[in-house]
């Protein structure tokens, strides 16, 4: 009876990937110029030998964060791969890929240091399957927590440091998923009646109204058939301008409802004629919003009978457009 | 002979064409028979304030009363059973001014009943109407706010901008309910206090809402026996007296989403609670050995301390810091753990809990009690009691 799959995967726990590969080169100054220059280093222990002896060193040290760099294996060899007949690495590979698992993005990286590394270092890097997870749900799609340790030694194998790999290997979701992509939910319905359809059905059209008592010209807001400063139940509507202020915000991030990216900013802004309404903030980061920060009207049409106006940041031409 | 016999009289009437097909919503209709008793009594709008009407009407006394322009409400009752309502309306309004809550209070009933849902028909055909209580959430289901926590979120928010006021502000509301739980044997969270960092480091639900800023949900039961003063002495505990008690509904309010008042960094329908139980009792927050708030959500008991007196406005941050609200402090808060702590009971298990301090039964019984006051849900229109041992 042939292993299953599961097997097959665990099977690979506690076994090496990549056998001890010596880097191409010894730790040498160059190099460390490079890296220092490139990442803007202050620390003048890497280059300048009088400072590192007034901390103590025998001589420059490398950076901690170069020992990954020393073992890489260069251009040529990246971008034409030779496949070993006898390539740990790239079954392990293989049999993820055929559980699905082909697509990966890097999680955790843990480093643990032993020592500093010095100029004629010669270093060399193993690499050893620590824990493959079950398979879980992920936002990527189904995958596989894979844990590697990477163990770097010196020419007498003295380690220099060890370093915790953790990769998501996952299946992606376009793949997981063959049938066609379901629609996105459509967002609440408004419960139109007698009252507010003249409201949704202005936004419909792209145009923010205001009711407006024809009696004594106030201005309300959430709308109503009645003018409840002077009893009138004539009224019309008013456009409004588009520019409003931010009054109050909710940053939502619990319940969810499908129809809705979170965290949502959901806001109440004082349009410029004085009413307020309720509305969502759009290209403005939840922690960009600022109680007071001018706004300008946008149009978001949710779907086929559903037009709401949401509000981003006024920009600095605002009052000219 | 009753002393409600005599007291009071309808002194306007008003209503609408009756028709097959009125085209207007529900609301109209309530609202334009409402203006017409109000004018045919010789009154102004402004002098109403108790409503009346039935559970089956669609437009809550709020929609009434915003569309209307009859601003404050100290009075607003609905009765039940269908039809068999009729005669209860007036019954409740006569109660209600016989015993002082409102002075002036209208009945109504208003529906499309032929045109729209005709009850005759069952449940069939839906037709395309709806009701203001629903229409009322087409200014925000739409947009994602949707929940009770959200809709505090952003009364708190602004409440922070405006005083100065911090999410640590709110978590010690928590931190102290939590507290007194812990030593309450039938609260859930009995034996499970919490720190402040544990409330600041709780996730988010509602930006500026932690988790631990809203209550736990709770199945269970509350009932409360109510007697006559005269009747309570001669039963064997001792009685917890009514000695204030109160509706209030704000000016342009809505539910949990009064945002449209001049400001929002207060609940003012609970100002209007406690001046009333203050002017029934004649006592003042200064007179109160305890306090029951309703807590659903954290940021509401900051704005109830400064609507019932406690404090004065924004200074609510100050006074929980203060150490007031501790079992030692001058008004010490929620005893029972509160709805956070204790349990979520609607605010009935805070009444429960009342009672038990002013007999001195309180397991986190802080001294003698004579008097201690209870609220109701915030944010909605609301109400309060004062209990005491007089
Ligand atoms: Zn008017």
């Amino acid at each position: 009876m042939s292993a299953t799959y599961e097997e097959r995967l665990n099977a690979w726990v506690g076994k090496q990937l990549v056998r001890p590969t010596p880097a191409a080169d010894p730790v040498n100054v160059p190099m460390i110029r490079h890296w220092v220059e490139a990442l803007d280093v202050a620390n003048p222990v890497h280059l300048d030998v009088e400072a590192a002896h007034a901390t103590g060193r025998g001589d420059v040290v490398a950076p901690a964060s170069m020992i990954q760099a020393w073992i890489m294996r260069g251009y040529a060899k990246t971008v034409r791969p030779q496949a070993g007949a006898d390539d740990p690495y790239a079954e392990f590979i293989a049999l993820l890929n055929e559980g699905g698992y082909t697509s990966v993005v890097a999680t955790d990286s843990d480093f643990e240091f032993m020592r500093e590394l010095v100029p004629g270092d010669h270093v060399s890097a193993d690499e050893s399957v620590e824990s493959i997870s079950p398979e879980k749900t992920t936002g990527l799609g189904a995958g596989r927590f894979v844990t590697t340790v990477k163990t770097y030694r010196d020419a007498s194998g003295e380690v220099l440091a060890t370093q915790k790999w953790r990769t998501l290997r996952f299946k992606p979701k376009a793949a997981a998923q063959a049938e066609p992509e379901k629609p996105q939910a459509l967002r609440p319905r408004a419960a139109i009646n007698l009252d507010n359809q003249f409201w949704f059905e202005a936004a419909k059209e792209h145009r923010l109204v205001i009711q407006r008592c024809t009696a004594c010209q106030t201005l309300r807001h959430p709308v109503g058939p009645q003018c409840p400063h002077c009893q009138s139940f004539d009224w019309d509507t008013v456009e409004a301008s588009g520019r409003a202020t931010l009054y109050s915000f909710t940053v939502a991030h619990h319940p969810r409802h499908p129809a809705f990216d979170y965290p949502l900013v959901i806001a109440v802004v004082e349009l410029e004629e004085g009413t307020r309404l309720i509305t969502n903030l759009v290209g403005i980061a939840p922690e960009d919003a600022v109680i007071g920060m001018p706004l300008e009207l946008e149009w978001l049409d949710a779907d086929a009978d559903l037009t709401l106006p949401v509000f981003r940041a006024a920009s600095a031409a605002g009052e000219e457009n | 002979m009753s002393s409600l016999s005599g007291a009071t009289a309808i002194v306007g009437i008003g209503a609408t064409e009756f028709s097959k097909e009125s085209g207007r919503s529900e609301l109209q209709l309530g609202c334009e028979a409402v203006t017409a008793a109000i004018a045919d009594a010789g009154l102004e709008p402004g002098d109403v304030d108790g409503l009346v009407t039935f559970t089956a009407e669609s437009s809550s006394e709020i929609h009434i009363a915003r569309n209307v322009g009859i601003g404050d409400l100290t009075f607003f009752s609905r009765v039940g059973y269908g039809g068999g309502a009729a005669a209860g309306t007036v019954a409740h309004a006569a109660a209600a001014i016989h015993a002082g809550l409102a002075d002036v209070v209208v009945c109504w009933r208003s529906f499309n009943e032929r045109s729209g849902e005709r009850y005759g028909l069952g449940q069939a055909n839906r037709p395309m109407d709806t009701n203001a209580d629903r229409a009322a959430y087409s200014w925000m289901t739409p947009f994602g706010l949707s929940t009770p926590a959200q809709w505090v979120a952003m009364f708190a928010q602004r409440y922070m901008h405006e005083y100065g006021a911090t999410s640590e502000d709110f978590g010690r509301i928590s931190v102290i309910d939590r507290a007194r739980a812990a030593t309450n044997p039938k609260a859930h969270f009995y034996g499970r206090p919490i720190t402040l960092e544990e409330h600041q480091a709780s996730r988010w639900i509602a930006e500026p809402l932690h988790l631990l800023d809203c209550c736990q949900e709770t199945d269970g039961g509350q009932a409360l026996v109510l007697v006559s003063a005269e009747r309570a002495k001669d039963l064997p505990q001792k009685p917890a007296y009514v000695v204030g008690a109160a509706q209030g509904s704000g000016e342009d309010q809505h539910m949990m989403t009064s945002y449209y008042r001049p400001d929002i960094s207060g609940i003012p329908e609970m100002g209007l609670v406690g001046r009333q139980l203050w002017e029934q009792s004649g006592l003042s927050a200064a007179d109160m050995d305890a306090a029951i708030l309703y807590d659903h959500f954290t940021p509401f008991v900051l704005a109830q301390l400064e609507e019932l007196g406690f404090c004065g406005r924004g200074e609510a941050s100050d006074f929980i810091r203060s150490g007031a609200l501790e079992l030692d402090g001058a008004v010490p808060l929620n005893t029972h753990g509160g709805q956070l702590g204790e349990a979520y009971l609607h605010g009935m298990n805070g009444i429960a809990e009342a009672v038990r301090l002013v007999r001195g039964t309180s397991v986190n019984q802080p001294k003698a009690v004579d008097n201690v006051v209870v609220t109701a849900g915030t944010g909605v229109p609301t109400s309060g009691v004062v209990l005491g041992a007089r």
